[in-house]
């Protein structure tokens, strides 16, 4: 097999290149708008993060190979072609500094999706063997292992048993006929349990059928990070292969953004072909259990809390009013951020961030945003819909010895559910961490 | 070349080479962009792409949220400025849509030339603040290249040369407004073959964008 | 006893029956007119009493006689009439009294008489095509005669935009070879004074200034600055209407009838430099834009081909439409065989793609 080459690389570059990159490219007018709404920008103050010029060496392909003018300059002998040199520098732009959240995407006002165009320039990137190494050694362990952090099905089966013990709740797996396949990710498995345990109440209280795949138990899609569209591919065909298998309705994304957009948007553009079933984020679910009446909540929060919006989630999944319908349903303080909902700012780890230890301290610096947010709010807590979030806002808030739980929406929740006479094991429940 | 000889030059046949290569152009780099076409959307899409990118392609002619409008105001009312100042420039002076009526018999009411004179005063400034944001603001200034001074050399011409010629600076009317002619005339040329595309690819990008959006359900 | 030629032009204007209050009030005229300080009033009257009355040959060459019409039907007793009553005039087709050998005797005299000090006026341009043999007088070409009268001349006077410029006869495709004055004349001072025909006052004042004060001031078309300084827009009484942005669309709308700006039906105001606006025709009765008709430019070079009288300035003037047809077929067949080699490198590119697993994520090692 042969190994990653530039002209792979750039093979990959010219496959990506399409009508609406071209007329991104040809409307940018290097007004700089872009800059202000990156937080890799902004918080460096570091002009190589505008975020358009991430793209240059795939604008330059572009300029070279698909325009006439550009054509004739090759021609000539004018142009500089792109090289193997250039794309390894670019890594940083690429990979370290880019969420992929698209807030730059919301703001440029001849309306250029930079975003939508660097998933595509890190087609390129990875096809030319210049990804971080991080993300590789994720994207590896996802497609040998069956999990980027390494995570095996009988992890899956250990937190399954925890959960029986702890609310005598059977975790069905491989159910065949369940009316939803429940996909967890890698971080749920191994940081956040109380997911399973909050999803197997809440779905035993709404009295809907549901089960694990041992097959295809996890959600996150390393190949999205990674940008590689073959990788990603054989990654969403384990979940297809799974649903069709045991013929489930609908297939949930777990509180993880990047897993959503992977199976939700990208999936069956991945295969080639619509899915059999449907996908929705379990917040989407929890949403359409609330409006059946089939999600039954006592309590309210008192504490003053805010939504963090996971970017896949929101901005590029379109799943804006659900996790605020859900948050109004159980607390009484509930506040926005300044910039919220699909002028989000990203918690600065999205996008293959958080795997790329390349980008560890740069993705604490962009943390400060979120930082100036939450302290201009004085909430006490944080609630969010995202694992991968999560982590970087409870390291962000560590680092900087901010005080403040970082809580999961399923969770909060689960939290409120009215007691049924057969909930026995629910004593016992998890506590919302405290602030101290 | 004299005076009449040159105006006769830029109003014949210098207008026609601007004109069939600026459409040529155009027609040229719309069929490249577009024959590049797009894969179909296959997810089950949640919103109508139609209207959202409908909406996009006029919702991104106004400032983007407070908080990226405050980070960048110089460049957004430099901006608009410019924009404005032009647009009124081009095409409610009486002259110009003349000449726009008599190439596509289009025609609209104008402006007094005393607004249109202001109006091209603010393009001026607006053009010179824009020049100067560029060279002085690390994210513009880092960004640009030679293509972005020269495009705004390019636009500036025009505009001084169509002042010049109508407040009789320099000199004669006859030559200010066949160099004016030309100036417009080099713009043309240039349009379609440099960033300044924008102004019709913008809308290709606008629909784009707010299309994808619009079928996640988010309105870009 | 002196002869009428030596008189010079104050006991010229005397004979006339013009007393001193009228000459003082005849220069006060001039200067006005040439844009000259009161204070230089003193000066004019001075210089004109002493000048010598000039011998002026006058040569018609490819006209129409509008030019000399323009001057003898203005009504008299005009400024222009009195200057005219006191040049010499000694040659002069239309207007002599003698014919044939006469006439051209009249000329050498004037020529012998007056070397180096004649002033020649010239209506017309000179055709010089085939050796100038579209245009002869007394079987001469017009080339001939120009050169042979102009040689012992000491200013040449190009009236009328023929002589200016070439005028009518030089408009496309010039059958003849018309060129103007300036064109053949390069020895002497030549002074233009276009218009189809110029305005009568013009013409006396340029005389009158060179009697004066030599030479007046010219400009880059060898105009005098007094007189073609301003273009016509610049002075027009309708100007406020092209300001306020309200324009004749047609020769009887209302716009028309209220007298608005002319610029859309192709008035050349803009364009044009001439004092029409200012000193207007048939003593300062009114001028074409005043009787509701745009200003043709008659007194800028090539008016005749300068794209259309009836087409506004912003107008194209060329054959833009098909022009613009071809190019819109070519860009759209060039950028469909362009579009089509992109859409052929995508799929190439497709087509050649190498799968990419979890086992060549790494970069090939060069070694």
């Amino acid at each position: 097999m042969s190994a990653a080459t530039l002209k792979r690389g750039l093979q990959a570059l010219r496959e990506e290149i399409d009508a609406p990159v071209a007329s991104f490219f040809s409307s940018c007018m290097h007004c700089g708008l872009c800059a202000e709404a990156c937080l890799f920008y902004t918080e460096t103050g570091n002009p190589e993060y505008t975020p358009i010029h991430k793209l240059e060496p795939m604008r330059r392909l572009w300029q070279q190979e698909f325009t006439l003018l550009g054509r004739l300059q090759s021609l000539l002998g004018l142009s500089k072609p792109v090289t193997d040199a250039e794309l390894e520098a670019w890594q940083p732009l690429v990979y370290d500094s880019c969420s992929l959240c698209g807030r730059c995407s919301m703001v440029c006002p001849v309306g250029n999706d930079v975003a939508y165009m660097i998933r595509k320039m890190r087609e390129g990137m990875s096809a030319s063997g210049n990804a971080p190494e991080g993300i590789m050694g994720a994207t590896t362990r996802a497609v040998k292992i069956g999990s980027p952090m390494g995570v095996r099905f009988p992890a899956v089966q250990a937190q399954a048993r925890h959960v029986k013990n702890d609310t005598g709740i059977d975790i069905p797996v491989d159910v065949e006929g369940a009316e939803y396949l429940m996909l967890m990710s890698s971080m749920e498995i191994i940081n956040f349990p109380e997911y399973m345990e909050s999803v197997a109440r809440i779905f035993k209280q709404a009295g809907k059928t549901w089960t694990i795949s041992s097959t295809a138990f996890e959600a996150t899609n390393s190949g999205i990070q990674l940008g590689n569209s073959d990788i990603a591919k054989e990654l969403v065909q384990r979940v297809v292969d799974a649903a069709e298998k045991l013929k489930v309705k609908t297939v949930i994304s777990p509180e993880c953004g990047h897993a959503y957009t992977a199976i939700r948007w990208e999936g069956p553009n991945l295969i080639g072909k619509p899915f059999s079933f449907e996908v929705k984020h379990i917040v989407e679910v929890l949403d359409e259990f609330r409006t059946a009446g089939l999600l039954k909540t006592e309590g309210l929060e008192e504490a003053r809390l805010t939504f963090h919006d996971p970017c896949q989630l929101v901005r590029r999944g379109g799943v804006i009013e659900p996790p605020r319908n859900l948050l109004k349903m159980v607390s009484q303080n509930f506040v926005e951020m300044e910039d919220n909902g699909k002028m989000n700012w990203c918690c600065g780890a999205g996008g293959g961030v958080s795997a790329n230890e390349d980008a560890a301290e740069l993705r604490l610096t962009a943390f400060k945003r979120k930082k100036v947010q939450l302290e201009s709010l004085h909430v006490d807590t944080l609630v969010t819909a995202c694992a991968n979030c999560r982590m970087q806002l409870e390291e962000g808030l560590e680092v900087n010895q901010m005080d403040m739980p970082v809580v999961g929406l399923t969770e909060m929740l689960a939290e409120h559910l009215v007691e049924t006479p057969d909930d026995e094991a629910s004593d016992d429940k998890i506590k919302i961490p405290a602030g101290d | 070349m004299n005076e009449v000889n040159f105006l006769l030059w830029v109003r014949g046949i210098g207008f026609d080479i601007a004109l069939a290569i600026f459409v040529f152009g155009i027609m040229l780099r719309f069929m490249e962009i577009l024959w590049l076409g797009r894969k179909p959307e296959l997810a089950a899409v949640r919103g109508n792409g139609v209207a959202s990118g409908m909406r996009t392609v006029f919702s991104r002619f106004l400032p983007a949220d407070s908080n990226t409008l405050k980070r960048s105001l110089f460049m957004v009312v430099a901006g608009y400025g410019f924009h404005i100042g032009l647009f009124v420039v081009i095409f409610l002076f009486a002259p110009h849509a003349e000449l726009i009526e008599s190439v596509t018999g289009l025609s609209w009411p104008t402006l007094p030339s005393p607004i249109v004179d202001f109006f091209t005063v603010l393009t001026m400034l607006a053009l010179m603040a824009l020049l100067w944001r560029r060279l002085t603001h690390p994210v513009l200034r880092f960004l640009s290249t030679g293509e972005d001074y020269l495009m705004l050399l390019l636009t500036f011409l025009p505009v001084l040369t169509g002042y010049m010629a109508f407040h009789h600076l320099f000199l004669s009317y006859g030559w200010m407004l066949g160099l004016h002619i030309l100036s417009v005339e080099l713009l043309l040329i240039v349009i379609p073959f440099t960033k300044l595309i924008h102004m019709f690819t913008l809308f290709m990008a606008r629909w784009y964008s707010g299309f994808m959006a619009g079928q996640k359900g988010v309105q870009s | 006893m002196t002869t009428r030629k030596d008189l010079t032009v104050g006991e010229a204007l005397r004979t006339q029956g013009i007393s001193r209050r009228g000459f003082l009030k005849f220069c006060a005229a001039t200067a006005s007119m040439m844009a000259l300080p009161p204070s230089s009033i003193p000066a004019i009257a001075a210089a004109l009493e002493k000048a010598r009355r000039p011998s002026v040959i006058w040569l018609s060459f490819q006209e129409c006689t509008g030019c000399t019409e323009s001057l003898t039907r203005s009504h008299a007793p005009s400024i222009e009439g009195l200057i005219f009553n006191v040049i010499s005039l000694d040659y002069h087709h239309t207007l002599q009294a003698a014919s044939g050998d006469a006439a051209e005797e009249a000329r050498h005299t004037a020529m012998k008489e007056n070397d180096g000090k004649y002033i020649v006026v010239v209506d017309g341009s000179i055709p010089v095509k085939d050796g100038g043999v579209y245009s002869t007088i007394a079987g001469m070409t017009n080339l001939e005669i120009l050169k042979e009268t102009v040689a012992g001349a000491a200013a040449v006077i190009a009236v009328g935009s023929c002589a200016a410029f070439g005028g009518l006869p030089a408009a496309n495709p010039n059958p003849t070879g018309a060129v103007s004055v300036s064109e053949l004349v390069k020895d002497k001072p030549v002074v233009n004074i276009p218009g189809c025909p110029p305005i009568p006052v013009v013409i006396s004042g340029v005389i009158a200034h060179f009697l004066t004060f030599g030479l007046p001031e010219l400009d880059n078309l060898g105009r005098p600055k007094a007189f073609y300084g301003t273009s016509i827009h610049d002075r027009c009484y309708r100007r406020p209407f092209y300001d306020k942005g309200l324009f004749a669309e047609t020769f009887d709308d209302e716009g028309a009838k209220k007298g608005w700006c002319l610029y859309k039906l192709g008035c050349k105001g803009p364009t044009t430099y001439n004092a029409c606006a200012t000193m207007k025709w048939n003593n300062g009765t009114s001028f074409p834009i005043e009787a509701g008709h745009g200003c043709i430019g008659c007194s800028e070079p090539q008016f005749w081909d300068a794209g259309g009288f009836y087409k506004a300035l912003a107008e194209p003037t060329g054959n833009f439409t098909t022009t613009a047809g071809v190019a819109v077929a070519a860009g759209a067949a060039l950028g469909a065989a362009s579009g089509l080699l992109n859409r052929n490198k995508q799929k190439q590119a497709g087509a050649e793609h190498e799968t990419v697993t979890a086992d060549n994520l790494e970069k090939e090692q060069t070694s």
